[in-house]
């Protein structure tokens, strides 16, 4: 018969020691795969140049400097399009891309948790099906239904697609349907508020966590895409693609390089660590039934 | 259950046909089409659109120039029979999809279950270090500093410091490199959302479950896990598997900033490369549409198959 521990009022399992060691050790080892080449680049930004072509490198920098981010920023400077244009862009859309995902997504799920419409179920099993599959298969003919709008080039086709994506919505009304209290919607129906009021005043103030959780993802999509098939103009090209071509340059610009990744790793990383537990609440509903 | 039987009883009441019943209940939520339209509209014009051109453009020779010819399934037969690299890209995506998809959903279960009972900002920590590389953009070209081909590359340089090596390993144009080093870094970028998914369904199941669990018998962790934490957990099982499978056919980003375009002898040319190949550079597009929906297939496949899998867990 199992052994059990009391320890004040809760029952506590039985762990055996050997268990405890082996997850332990296992845990520390996954860790450190994950963690050293993280801790490597934001080493590799602080480090002189002397310690960046000593030979054989050493992991940890004993001088460390901030000149790699000057030299990033002066290499900004030189570019043929001035740089606060690609951070422009990058802000403009994520922003814009993500407001509209946000209100889009957030209708449609709520109208398919909420109201037991015809059809609720097989548009919301078509959404699903389509988190099965990688965009990467449709690009080709986005790319037609693209040109055939005459949005190549614009900035609409990178936010006008972003207000569809799937996941968010997915996420969204999972959440709704776990968290907002039919009885509650029902009696603001009852006094006489539209769907839309209902939505909008009742069941959004409700599901501060997925809005979060839909924001965040949209966000770091957007924020993090590189050089896009739809966008020839270099004006018009993300901060990402900027930073890519000055880490291009090779070798030579190895601190720089290191220093403009950590530049752009620390937004989406900060952006979890501030709003950690409300993604992890949103995930709670994240479930498939069948 | 309650709905079908309340809609039965609304259509033997009112003693109207099926049709009229359903005609009704549209106009009764006419407010519920209107807050889907926007997003069905555009969800349909990005998504469904493009993949139901895809599998009409398949069957065409369609490239832009000259005017498309229907050729039913010539693509396919070429596509399966006369395309060396084909072949090459599927067993290279299989290879792919085989390793990192289940190595990243255990690796994520694994280390989710790990933290479940550790304090709650411990867990935030860890679970940030295993969040972190997936969520950063183009981190992982750290690898490619790490791995580089000349001395100042990390590996290389203490291997010829420890005199184990003689000249530095190409290691990204060597094709017993590439393949391997390519899964490392895609598996370090794959603990997403299917990660926190799991993090959140283990702390959703109830405690008391342990307790009786505990008194029902239950040795240790392994038949708790086994008996218990599984069964409660299958939905996120389900919606983490579908994100892990998705993400293991999407890898080719990785494969192309670190190894170029194409890898060296197509080493690691997965179908997606093979698809952009003739999408977006050749511009044979039936070709690339009948890449695209034998891509498609496999995808929907596999998720039907682990699917089923894991329906029957814990049972």
């Amino acid at each position: 018969m199992a052994k059990l521990r009391t320890s004040k009022h809760k029952v506590v399992l039985s762990r055996s020691v050997g268990g405890d060691a082996g997850i332990t050790v296992l845990l520390v080892l996954m860790g450190a795969f994950m963690f050293l080449p993280m801790l490597y680049v934001v080493m590799q930004s602080l480090k002189p140049l002397d310690e960046l072509w000593r030979f054989p490198p050493r992991f940890y920098v004993t001088k460390p400097t901030l000149k790699n981010f000057k030299d990033l920023f002066n290499l900004m400077n030189t570019s043929w399009v001035p740089f606060t244009r690609y951070i422009f862009n990058t802000v403009f859309t994520s922003v814009a891309g993500t407001t509209g995902h946000l209100f889009l997504a957030s209708m449609a799920a709520y109208a398919m948790a909420k109201i037991k419409f015809p059809g609720h179920k097989w548009m919301f099993k078509l959404v699903r099906t389509s988190l099965m599959f990688h965009a990467t298969v449709t690009a080709v003919t986005r790319f037609m239904i693209m040109s055939l709008f005459g949005w190549v080039d614009t900035y609409l086709a990178i936010i006008v697609p972003a207000f569809a994506t799937t996941l968010g919505l997915y996420l969204m009304k999972q959440f709704m349907e776990s968290s907002v209290s039919d009885a509650v919607l029902e009696s603001s129906r009852i006094d006489g508020a539209s769907e839309f009021r209902t939505f909008w005043t009742i069941a959004m103030p409700m599901v501060k966590p997925a809005w979060l959780t839909l924001i965040i993802y949209s966000f770091q999509d957007l924020w993090n895409a590189g050089a896009s098939i739809y966008i020839h103009s270099e004006q018009l090209k993300s901060f990402n693609y900027a930073i890519q071509q000055i880490t291009a340059g090779g070798i030579k610009r190895a601190g720089a390089s290191a220093a403009a990744t950590v530049i752009m790793m620390a937004v989406p990383i900060s952006v979890f660590v501030i709003t950690q537990s409300n993604i992890i609440e949103t995930m709670g509903s994240s479930g498939m039934k069948d | 259950m309650s709905q079908k039987t309340a809609e039965k009883k609304a259509v033997a009441r009112k003693d109207m046909t099926r049709r009229q019943w359903l005609w009704k209940e549209i106009k009764r939520n006419k407010a519920a089409y209107v807050l889907v339209a926007p997003y069905m509209l555009l969800f349909t014009i990005f998504t469904v659109l493009p993949v139901v051109l895809s599998i009409i453009i398949s069957f065409t020779d369609f490239n832009m120039l000259q005017i498309p010819n229907i050729v039913w399934l010539d693509n396919y037969i070429s596509l399966f029979l006369d395309d060396d690299i084909f072949l090459l890209c599927c067993k290279n995506t299989f290879v792919f999809a085989v390793i990192v998809g289940p190595a990243s959903y255990l690796m994520s279960f694994l280390v989710a279950w790990f933290i479940n009972e550790l304090s709650p900002k411990v867990r935030a920590v860890v679970t940030l270090i295993f969040y972190a590389p997936s969520i950063s953009g183009q981190v992982y070209l750290i690898w490619g500093t790490l791995f580089s081909g000349d001395s100042y590359g990390w590996v290389n340089a203490w291997l010829l410091q420890f005199g184990l090596i003689d000249t530095e390993i190409q290691f990204f144009e060597d094709e017993d490199w590439v393949m391997p080093l390519c899964i490392v870094v895609a598996l370090w970028t794959s603990l997403g959302t299917a990660f926190l998914s799991f993090i959140a369904g283990l702390q959703g199941v109830r405690r008391e479950l342990y307790e009786a669990g505990a008194v029902d018998g239950i040795k240790n962790r392994w038949q708790e896990l086994w008996y218990i934490t599984l069964p409660q957990m299958r939905p996120q099982l389900m919606f983490g598997a579908v994100m892990a499978i998705t993400n293991s056919f999407g890898f080719g980003g990785i494969v192309t900033a670190l190894c170029g375009f194409p890898s060296v002898d197509y080493c690691a040319h997965t179908i997606m490369h093979h698809l952009e190949d003739y999408g977006s550079q050749r511009l044979e597009y039936g070709y690339s549409s009948t890449i695209a929906v034998v891509l498609f297939a496999i995808m929907i496949g596999a998720n039907a198959l682990v699917r089923k899998v894991i329906s029957k867990v814990g049972e």
